[in-house]
């Protein structure tokens, strides 16, 4: 069990600045999950702290103590690769065993941890197969199983579930997490896909071009991104980004479409809003708070209603994502499942505004 | 599959194939087996007309010959020469190519600039080093004939055992790494068994050409350390050959090779086709 501290990390690969000065801390016991899209150097701060790359700058400390120096095997942490990184050569049991018998563990310890991992990831009766006998979703099995025998105080998984179909993904993601619960060890997980940094995480670190966007529980970057890209990048579909003149006079404040038409926005939001009286700004509403208008009685305080005319509609049995024009370009809607079935079809929708990000296109910061 | 049950045209087919084949390995085992069939023969048998296909009976009086003289102490000599030169190339070899493979050493040029040293033409360099070996001794003993062998293997082991490691994932060392091993541990628990196909395969490559080299051995063994090509060529003479000889002594030399390559050939065809298809 370790807490783990980065503080000025910089890593270059040539001319390529892959790390850019990350200050990162997590806690013992956490389970952060590193997230960004490909390039965004997520694996090579892992690689980082794992000690298979050396920071340029900066140091990495691991349960209180600067590991910069300390070689991998020298910093009692278990990694478990995207690839599964098992032995062709060696069967299932030797291979959970491998790392124990490198550090020269007793035979009789070596069976029984072996034992109590096969037991906990539901693989005993695999132990005398060789990898190449196996499914994808046991080989990632084995590998986490070769990492929680070894009871390290950390735990680095890069892209785990990148290999694994869907449904296997979300099975082994369940796992995870319940892994996380019983053996309590400090985590951090590298994944591209943010569904999976959703699910898993206590703390979502995104990262953007070698540098820490935002950080934070899953829910709070999903509610309060700091900036267009940390909406943009959480949430499926992706936020719905709309450019419009903003348009502040005192208490109240309307985005005006260029093609026509105009969202009112409710005081709350417009009560973040100062200074300037007309601005440009991507208006984000996410997928999630389009609905479809019933009854015809009022709404609710910050929901207005919309008139749109239903594009692509694409059921996924839960619900049915709908695209539809909002000021000129494509937005998505999530709808209930029947709430439109035809191509063209005329709909009334209820937005919440209550939720709506403003972002100023210069800066790609969130204004409110 | 029962031939009978095939349709005629297709059992036709299948005939000229067989047909085919039988032709094929008759035309490359006639001269083993007449090898063979010489090593055992009397000296009127190997000279009757017309020849005779089988001896009248198995006798070994040409083998007995040649362990009587010490002959085959020359076989002795080439499995020494070929055997160690062998080992060390493979070892340093393997050594380099990891070198080369995992740290870029030298950029990406050497691993080229290294096997064009192994296309030179021998006979071009016999000479000088022949020159060399007198200068410093070494002509004529097991030194000077592994150590040439060495370098003159080492070029090739690199080469090969570089495309072996490159195709090793990188994350199995790195997990070994993280697990506990050093490098020198992770080359030996994770490298080797990886590319174990690989190196069987070469090491009967660098054997065979050690065993089977004859200009060196010629140019640099006087009478000491005669290797079996050389010792082949004392059969020859101006006014006879002694063909009972050759034949005897050449069936000693094919048989090391004949066992290394049935022992290995598991990995041979495997290890050959290694790097080039994907598994």
């Amino acid at each position: 069990m370790a807490d783990v501290k980065l503080s000025g990390v910089h890593k270059y690969y040539g001319n390529v600045h892959a790390v850019r000065g990350v200050d990162l801390s997590i806690a013992d016991g956490e389970f952060a999950v590193l997230v960004g899209p490909s390039g965004c150097g997520k694996s090579t701060l892992l690689r980082t702290i794992a000690g298979l790359e050396d920071p340029d700058d900066g140091t990495i400390t691991i349960g209180g103590a600067v590991v910069n120096d300390l070689r991998p095997r020298e910093r009692n942490i278990a990694m478990v690769f995207q690839n599964y990184a098992l032995y062709p050569y060696l069967t299932v049991n030797e291979n959970i065993a491998f790392g124990l018998r490198a550090r020269k563990t007793p035979e009789i310890e070596i069976r029984k941890r072996v034992g109590e991992a096969a037991e906990m990831l539901g693989i005993g009766n695999l132990l005398q197969r060789y990898p190449r006998q196996l499914s994808g979703g046991q080989r990632q099995r084995v590998a986490i199983g070769r990492a929680i025998v070894r009871k390290a105080d950390l735990f680095l998984f890069d892209e785990p579930l990148s290999n694994l179909d869907a449904q296997l993904r979300d099975e082994m993601r369940s796992e995870i997490k319940r892994l996380h619960h019983e053996i309590t060890t400090t985590m951090i997980y590298v994944t591209h896909d943010q569904v999976e940094a959703m699910t898993l995480a206590d703390r979502i670190v995104l990262l953007r071009d070698g540098k820490i966007e935002q950080q934070g529980a899953p829910l709070e970057l999903f509610e309060q991104p700091r900036t267009g890209f940390v909406a943009g990048f959480l949430g499926s579909p992706s936020i719905n980004l709309i450019p419009a003149t903003l348009k502040t006079s005192g208490t109240a404040a309307e985005a005006v479409f260029k093609s026509g038409g105009s969202l009112t926005l409710p005081p709350a939001k417009a009560a973040l809003l100062s200074g300037a009286e007309e601005r440009q700004v991507l208006v984000g509403i996410r997928p999630q708070h389009f609905s479809r208008a019933g009854g015809g009685g009022p709404l609710r305080e910050g929901v207005v209603s919309y008139s749109a005319t239903a594009d692509l509609i694409q059921p996924t049995g839960t619900r049915t994502f709908t695209t539809i024009k909002i000021g000129g370009v494509d937005a998505v809607a999530e709808l209930q499942a029947h709430d439109v079935t035809n191509h063209g079809e005329r709909i009334e929708l209820a937005i919440d505004l209550n939720r709506v990000v403003l972002i100023d296109p210069a800066s790609g910061l969130v204004i409110a | 599959m029962r031939i009978g049950r095939l349709p005629a045209k297709k059992a036709r087919i299948l005939a000229v194939r067989y047909l085919g084949a039988g032709i094929v390995i008759l035309l490359f085992l006639f001269p083993v087996y007449w090898l063979f069939m010489i090593s055992f023969k009397t000296p009127d048998e190997i000279y009757h007309v017309p020849p005779l296909w089988i001896p009248e009976q198995i006798q070994f009086s040409n083998y007995y010959v040649l362990f009587k003289d010490g002959d085959v102490l020359a076989i002795l000599n080439s499995l020494i020469v070929a055997g160690v030169s062998s080992g060390i190339a493979i070892v340093l070899g393997t050594l380099c190519a990891y070198s080369l493979a995992r740290y870029g050493t030298g950029g990406e040029n050497l691993a080229m600039w290294i096997i064009s040293q192994r296309m030179i033409p021998p006979i071009a360099v016999v000479f000088p080093i022949f020159l060399i070996y007198v200068h410093f001794g070494l002509v004529d003993g097991y030194f000077g004939l592994i150590l040439l062998y060495t370098a003159f293997n080492l070029p090739y082991v690199i080469w090969m055992m570089r495309g072996y490691i490159v195709d090793v994932p990188l994350e199995l060392e790195e997990s070994a790494l993280v697990d506990g091993l050093n490098r020198w541990e992770v080359i030996w628990k994770v490298v080797f068994p990886m590319v174990r196909p690989g190196l069987m395969a070469t090491s009967v490559f660098t054997f065979v050409f050690a065993w089977n080299d004859f200009l060196f051995a010629l140019v640099l063994t006087r009478t000491e350390v005669i290797t079996f090509p050389v010792m082949l060529t004392h059969y020859f003479g101006g006014q006879s050959n002694f063909w009972a000889k050759i034949a005897a002594m050449s069936v000693l030399g094919t048989l090391p090779i004949f066992v290394a390559v049935s022992v290995m050939q598991r990995y041979l065809v495997r290890g050959i086709s290694l790097g080039a298809v994907k598994g």
